[in-house]
């Protein structure tokens, strides 16, 4: 069984004890340990079961590599699946349930696919399933969809917040063991801005635990002091649980700090997402132990053997009373010793090597354990729970030498650098034979704008296996960054450690060398996605040879621990099968992140109301207390009518229309796109931006204009004034501002950077309003302050001046056909001035009205809608606007373009208005559909509606629309086809439905 | 070609699978052939699949400079669907979407396909008209489509926050028939019918040059040497601006970084596609359980198959925002791929101006759903010289101003 230990626990409080839950089940444990480790504690082993067979599955491994031990951690509100029970900190109330089963963890259904497994190798479901088609969608599928998945997918909405944060430093060291601690000490020690991160809880890492000893002190103690002086220093910052999560283009890096995971319900954020910016980055990411390939390794109680050690020395917890050994290198006899020393019972000791004679193998031998060489485990007996191995010779078939009775194996197969992050983006690898492992190649790094690496390694990471050669890489990648960051290292040594010599590592990719299929077929590769070497075989054999399509045919390293302990293993078997080297056969990319991370980090505060920003205009708040009805445009939110009590939105849209064509309305245009275009060449640069002549306009008028862009599409128009001689004010529609802003910035700076104009999107400086109907003049003269009659501001004039005491710009345009008046105020008094307005326009019984009688006037007027009328096809051609393109001009934009051959031809769909012959409303974006089909079977379409609305002041629907050929076609009956495929008829009318002669603007 | 059935695995299974054959064959270039393919993704693959099949050529080598399906057609995120707007777009993507119902039958490889719904979200009133205009078009285009109303949205997908502050849902363009297939399979299926129609295909195989004399082309030259042919087709998605240039023509192309993620795995809990543009993110399960979301592309061009992080993070933040529930699940995988984009968003299917050579590009975002719809058309442009698919999506559409604009419709081309 395994169990807590009287002794030892250097991580844990035992004086704190926590009460948590596993499967309902009350445990408990220390201050310290993580969920793993108080699992182990209370005999726990069993922790959950295989993503495809169902297997029972125990803690194999003792931090992010862990495939096995996931849970469900906490609930509701808090409910998060697939956390990993070895990186997860114990506090006290929590509660974990174990994933993937059904009814229960001990009884699972889906075990009989652990039965049926030899029907189900790689890739079964390509095979099979075929037939009936619609089985696919309704039987087979949801059941593999039912059985597959792991956690529990959460059902409310996060009860957490989560933050951004950003740091910008001259060298970033990710990984705190002593190699990330001395790396970060060369490069402070230089004067280097460094930011030190750790995804424990704790500083360290292995070598405390393996009882390293560096400046004659033991590695722990060393680590205290390191930490003291670094922590005195104040170009740098020691941040722990933060994981590296993954390197980009040009130095920047992410940083996922877990805060308060383990301190649930405290008013801080749960985790932090770290956007970096480093000049360098070390990696010290140390190394990950690798599994052995035999035959059960993956049942309850086979781990790694780092992984016990750091049971039994971190938390006090044996996984097991007698553990059996098995290693092809010396650093698992340590596990050994310490398990000996914890007077735990090792009955025997595995080695795949025929001969070793270090100093850890005699020290194992005088501990009184037995050390058995060259031979293997042909098979690891039990089922929830390791009874026993069966010992085999490791070059031979399998051949039972010996059972030997044991409850928990410990298994090392070697160690692999971490390579992650120094692949992420683009760093390469190279095959070291000594230690069966790829290790960075520091001549291929990472490379930033100048071609410069950016990357260094440090320590274990870089494939330096003994802690001498760790401290003296870590120091001279510290001082490499730091001189790569533009500082002068110091010169001091770096540390020294204890001699640690050891024999020589056996690459062991199959445990035995000759292997049957029945054997291979239960030695696990990938463990949580049920990948075994039989598997990886028949992917070979199938001719999926690359490593990419092996990996995609079983799933092997596509889990949740993203192949941390099995995409080596899998690859040499690949190789095996292949009759290739190692090398030659290649990775897969390494991706971002390192170990998954949450989509809340990621997110960040945006939530909710603040999901995007929300701009409002100065008269927003008035607008919400007299109930307007709300339309997103873009990240604006316009008033969309203003209905009363007892009214609908429909009805308040009908009854603002109404009152501005009969009397006054007052619209809030302050969205409306404000360009300030300034300069010597403003003139000539909008000539080129607009079809129309801008150059020639007079100060003091203003003018109607269209903008295309280089494919001659129609992309924005609005209403231009200029303001003085090299000064212009462009108008463009609410949606449109930010982008005509870029484009004109775009044009300046890459085509025409030597003209001299300036353009400042002003949009926010000035609240704008419209006053709009027969008595719009009468409520300005009430305001008074300003001559607006029509002598001295006519129809397309402006002018600047007080207006009731407020500083005003006074356009004479209309949108609506009636006379109206927008005026510019700035933006801090755009509300008094709304105010001032609304009190002397009660006389005249002014109203607000919304986007939507807005649409519908402009509609009523025959005047076209950016977005509605056009949508990226529309030359301004088809809309009827030939007389706004200017004839003169050598040049605008999408001149070129409206010349080529299918463009500049009048047989295309052009803009009409539309009357249904019953007077009802033509349905949104009906397409009128000829007789017969085209080559594709496609009904004949040739023509649609654009606009389409009921006209309050005609009382009838009023359409617009594109038709072939239209404006040749008046009078002509159409049909209108409906998305159920019945028809409308309309007759082809002219667009301008309202005062055709255009009187009322004009008065 | 040994036929794969539940019968055959059980057989095997008692051989200990050894008796499982190549599902391609390895193949070394001969010196010519009548058809050569460049690029062994999807179109590639389905291209050569279909002059075999329809035509009876099968003298086609494909030619493949990693490893087959390593390209777009395996990094994306399989959305089908066949609710496009224009004509042209309607009637190959439909055409498509009916040959991935019963490709699993016709490849005799479980592809996968599942129709299990999608829907786009309409969240603003300018989208909502976009997508009734779209319903209106394909109702009379042969397309299957539905705009529905929030309440059906929430049914269809019950963990969608469908009254968010923001954008809340005021409907969506639901294609029923719409879905998702295993992209993976869609290369491999196709890939095993192309070898066992005699066809060569050649992995780790890059062209380096294309050879043509008195404007026709007569080979390429590539890393296992030079090969001839009669006829070349291009179909290299986000490369093919550079084999255009080894023949000696420009394309109106950009190539971009466009990417994706997924979550870890968790039980069912949504069962149709949801795609949100205006907040810029969509998503689906897989059968693996993983949520699989897509994101934006750069706005820079580029050949490196990373993306920004910025865009990762918008991508998220509009899907915590619209499914709240997934703001606990976590990020496993993140990847990129270079997608090749036309002005107009549709992708082209033509004739050069080197007589023999034919591209199959621009697919750019959106194109795994075309597969087999491009590949059938693409075919009958190769073997016949024109098809009433691929007509309309020739490159002298450029010239003469004859766009074929899919963003219109308030939608992007996913
Ligand atoms: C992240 C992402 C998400 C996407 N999501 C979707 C989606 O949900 N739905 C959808 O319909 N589409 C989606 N797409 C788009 C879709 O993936 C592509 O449009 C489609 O796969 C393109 O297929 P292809 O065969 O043209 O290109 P690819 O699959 O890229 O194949 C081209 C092949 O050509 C090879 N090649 C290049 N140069 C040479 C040379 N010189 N010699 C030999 N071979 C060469 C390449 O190695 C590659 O294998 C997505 C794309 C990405 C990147």
């Amino acid at each position: 069984m395994s169990t807590r230990l009287a002794t030892q626990g250097r991580l844990i409080n035992r004086d704190k004890r926590l009460e948590f839950t596993f499967n309902g089940k009350r445990l408990q444990g220390y201050e310290g340990d993580t969920l793993a480790a108080a699992l182990l504690a209370n005999d726990q082993m069993l922790v959950g079961r295989s993503f495809k067979y169902h297997r029972p599955r125990g803690i194999l491994a003792s931090g992010s590599e862990e495939p096995n031990a996931l849970v469900n951690l906490g609930e509701g509100a808090r409910l998060e699946p697939n956390q990993r029970a070895t990186t997860t900190e114990l506090f006290h109330g929590l509660t974990a349930t174990s994933q993937n089963h059904f009814p229960s963890l001990e009884f699972d259904i889906g075990e009989i696919n652990n039965s049926l497994a030899r029907f189900l190798p790689a890739g079964f479901y390509y095979k099979t399933f075929i037939h009936p088609r619609f089985a696919w969608k309704h039987v087979f599928e949801p059941f593999i969809r039912q059985s597959a998945g792991l956690g529990k997918a959460p059902k409310e909405a996060d009860a957490d917040r989560y933050e951004h944060f950003y740091a910008f430093v001259d060298v970033l060291v990710i990984g705190g063991g002593v190699a990330g601690l001395q790396a970060a000490r060369a490069a402070g020690e230089a004067g280097a801005r460094v930011l030190l991160i750790e995804q424990e809880p704790h500083w360290g890492g292995r070598a405390p635990v393996d009882g390293a000893v560096i400046e004659g002190k033991p590695a722990e103690d060393w680590v205290k002091d390191t930490l003291q002086a670094l922590e005195a220093m104040e170009n740098v910052t020691l941040r722990n649980r933060m994981m590296g999560a993954g390197v980009y283009d040009h130095g920047y890096a992410l940083g996922y700090e877990r805060v308060a995971d383990h301190i649930p319900g405290s008013d801080l954020p749960r985790h932090r997402l770290w956007r970096i910016r480093a000049k360098q980055i070390v990696t010290a990411t140390g190394a990950i132990e690798r599994p052995l390939s035999f035959a059960g390794n993956d049942i309850p109680g086979v781990m790694l053997a780092t992984a016990v050690r750091d049971y039994v020395v971190n938390y006090g917890v044996s996984p097991g009373d007698r553990t059996v050994v098995v290693t092809n290198n010396d650093d698992a006899y340590r596990t050994a010793l310490c398990l000996k020393r914890a007077g735990l019972d090792v009955p025997m000791i595995v080695d795949v090597r025929p001969l070793v004679t270090s100093p850890l193998a005699t020290e194992a031998l005088q501990a009184g354990i037995r050390v058995e060489t060259g031979k293997g485990i042909a098979k690891v007996k039990g089922r929830k729970r390791v009874t026993g191995v069966a010992l085999c010779l490791q070059a031979g078939e399998g051949s039972v030498i010996e059972e030997v009775k044991c409850d928990a194996v410990a298994m090392s197969g070697g160690f692999s650098p971490v390579v992650h992050l120094w692949s992420h983006c683009g760093g390469k690898l190279i095959w070291d034979e000594a230690n069966a492992h790829f290790r960075p190649d520091p001549a291929r790094a990472p490379t930033g704008a100048q071609g410069e690496a950016f990357v260094v390694t440090a320590g274990m990471a870089s494939g330096a296996m003994t802690t001498g050669e760790v401290l003296a890489d870590a120091d001279a990648a510290g001082k490499a960054a730091a001189r790569a960051a533009g500082f002068t290292p110091r010169r001091f040594a770096a540390p020294k450690a204890a001699e640690e010599p050891s024999e020589p590592m056996a690459p062991v990719w199959m445990m035995p060398q000759g292997a049957s299929y029945d054997l291979r077929m239960k030695m696990w590769l990938d463990f949580q996605n049920d990948v075994k070497v039989s598997d990886v075989q028949l992917a070979a054999r199938e001719g999926y040879e690359s490593v990419e399509h092996t990996k995609r045919y079983t799933t092997l390293g596509m889990a949740t621990d993203q192949g941390k302990l099995s995409n080596i293993n899998g690859l040499a078997v690949l190789a095996d099968a292949l009759g290739e080297d190692i090398p030659q056969v290649g990775t897969t990319t390494f991706r971002p992140p390192y170990t998954p991370i949450s989509m809340g980090a990621i997110a960040g505060e945006a939530r909710g109301e603040i999901f995007q920003p929300l701009r409002r205009t100065p008269i927003h708040g008035w607008h919400e207390a007299h109930g307007a009805h709300w339309e997103p445009v873009g990240h604006w939110r316009r008033p969309y009518a203003y209905p009363k009590a007892g009214e609908t939105v429909e009805e308040a849209v009908h009854r603002e229309v109404l009152n501005t064509r009969r009397r006054v309305g007052l619209l809030d245009a302050s969205t409306l796109g404000k360009i300030v275009v300034k300069g010597p060449d403003a003139g000539r640069f909008l000539d080129m931006l607009y079809t129309n002549m801008m150059s020639t306009l007079k100060v003091g008028r203003c003018r109607y204009g269209l903008m295309c862009n280089e494919n001659g599409f129609l992309s924005d128009d609005g209403v231009v004034a200029r303001i003085d001689e090299d000064t212009w004010l462009c108008h463009t529609t609410s949606g449109g501002a930010d982008r005509i802003h870029q484009w004109m910035e775009e044009w300046l700076q890459t085509e025409w950077w030597d003209w001299k104009v300036y353009v400042a999107n002003l949009t926010e400086q000035y609240a704008q309003i419209a006053v709009v109907g027969p008595d719009a003049r009468h409520v300005l003269e009430r305001l008074g302050g300003m001559d607006v009659s029509k002598e001295t501001l006519p129809f397309m004039g402006w002018q600047e001046g007080k207006l009731g005491g407020f500083d005003a710009r006074v356009f004479r345009i209309s949108f609506s056909g009636e006379l109206s008046y927008e005026i510019a105020v700035p933006a801090s008094q755009g509300l008094a001035f709304w105010e001032a307005l609304m009190e002397v326009g009660e006389a005249y019984g002014m109203q607000p009205y919304g986007t939507e009688a807005l649409h519908i006037m402009r509609a009523e007027k025959g005047f076209i809608m950016i977005g509605d009328e056009t949508d990226g096809t529309v030359i301004p051609q088809d809309l009827g606007l030939h007389w706004a393109i200017s004839k003169k001009k050598e040049d605008y934009l999408g001149k070129r373009a409206q010349a080529r051959s299918f463009m500049d031809n009048p047989d295309r769909w052009q803009l009409v208005g539309l009357e249904t012959l019953d007077g009802s409303v033509l349905p949104d974006g009906c397409y009128a559909i000829g007789e017969g089909t085209n080559a594709n079977g496609q009904a004949e379409m040739f023509g649609r509606v654009t606009s389409t609305y009921y006209s309050p002041t005609l009382g009838r629907g009023i359409a617009m629309g594109l038709v072939h050929n239209g404006p040749q076609r008046m009078g002509e009956v159409i049909r209108f086809g409906t998305p159920d495929k019945s028809f409308v008829e309309a007759r082809i009318v002219d667009p301008v439905f309202y005062d055709k002669e255009g009187e009322k603007q004009n008065v | 070609m040994k036929r794969y059935s539940a019968f055959a695995i059980a057989k095997e299974a008692l051989n200990n699978h050894q008796g499982w054959k190549r599902a391609w064959a390895k193949a070394q270039p001969k010196r010519k052939y009548d058809v050569i393919v460049v690029g062994a993704g999807g179109h590639g693959l389905a291209t050569a699949y279909y002059l075999g099949k329809n035509f009876g050529i099968r003298n086609v080598a494909i030619l493949e400079k990693g490893w087959l399906g390593g390209g777009n057609t395996g990094r994306n995120t399989t959305i089908i669907r066949s609710n496009y707007l224009q004509d042209p777009s309607a009637a190959i993507y439909e055409k498509a979407r009916s040959l991935y119902e019963t490709m699993s039958q016709d490849l005799n490889y479980n592809v996968m396909f599942s129709p299990r719904g999608v829907m786009m979200l309409a969240q603003t009133e300018h989208e909502v008209r976009g997508y009734k205009r779209t319903a209106a078009a394909n109702a009379f285009q042969g397309v299957e489509t539905e705009f529905i109303g929030p309440a059906r949205v929430k049914e269809l997908c019950p963990i969608m926050n469908i009254e968010g502050p923001r954008y809340p849902v005021l409907g969506a363009l639901w294609q029923p028939r719409g879905g998702t297939a295993r992209h993976d399979a869609v290369a491999w299926g196709y890939a095993r019918a192309c070898s066992a129609m005699g066809m060569d295909i050649i992995q780790k195989c890059e062209v380096t040059g294309v050879r043509s004399e008195g404007g026709r082309v007569v080979g390429v030259d590539t890393t296992k040497g030079a090969i001839d042919c009669d006829k070349l087709a291009m179909v290299v998605a986000g490369h093919c601006s550079h084999l255009a240039e080894m023949a000696g023509f420009r394309l109106p192309v950009e190539s971009v970084a466009l990417q994706a993620l997924v979550s870890e795995p968790i039980k069912p809990c949504m069962d149709v596609v949801v795609m949100a543009n205006t907040v810029h993110g969509y998503m689906s399960q897989s059968d693996k359980g993983e949520m699989v979301i897509g994101g934006g592309t750069d706005a820079f061009n580029n050949y490196t198959q990373r993306g920004s992080f910025h865009h990762i993070e918008e991508t998220v933040r509009a899907l915590v925002e619209t499914f709240p529930m997934i703001s606990r699940l976590k990020m496993l995988r993140q990847w990129g791929g270079i997608v090749d984009v036309t002005g107009d968003r549709s992708p082209i299917l033509s004739k050069t101006p080197i007589e023999g050579i034919f591209v199959n590009c621009g697919w750019g975002t959106g194109g795994f759903k075309a597969i087999p719809g491009s590949g059938w058309g693409m075919a009958e442009l190769i073997a016949k010289g024109h098809s009433p698919l691929t007509d309309e999506f020739g490159l002298n559409r450029f010239t003469e101003g004859r766009f074929i604009d899919e963003s219109v419709a308030a939608g992007v081309a996913h």
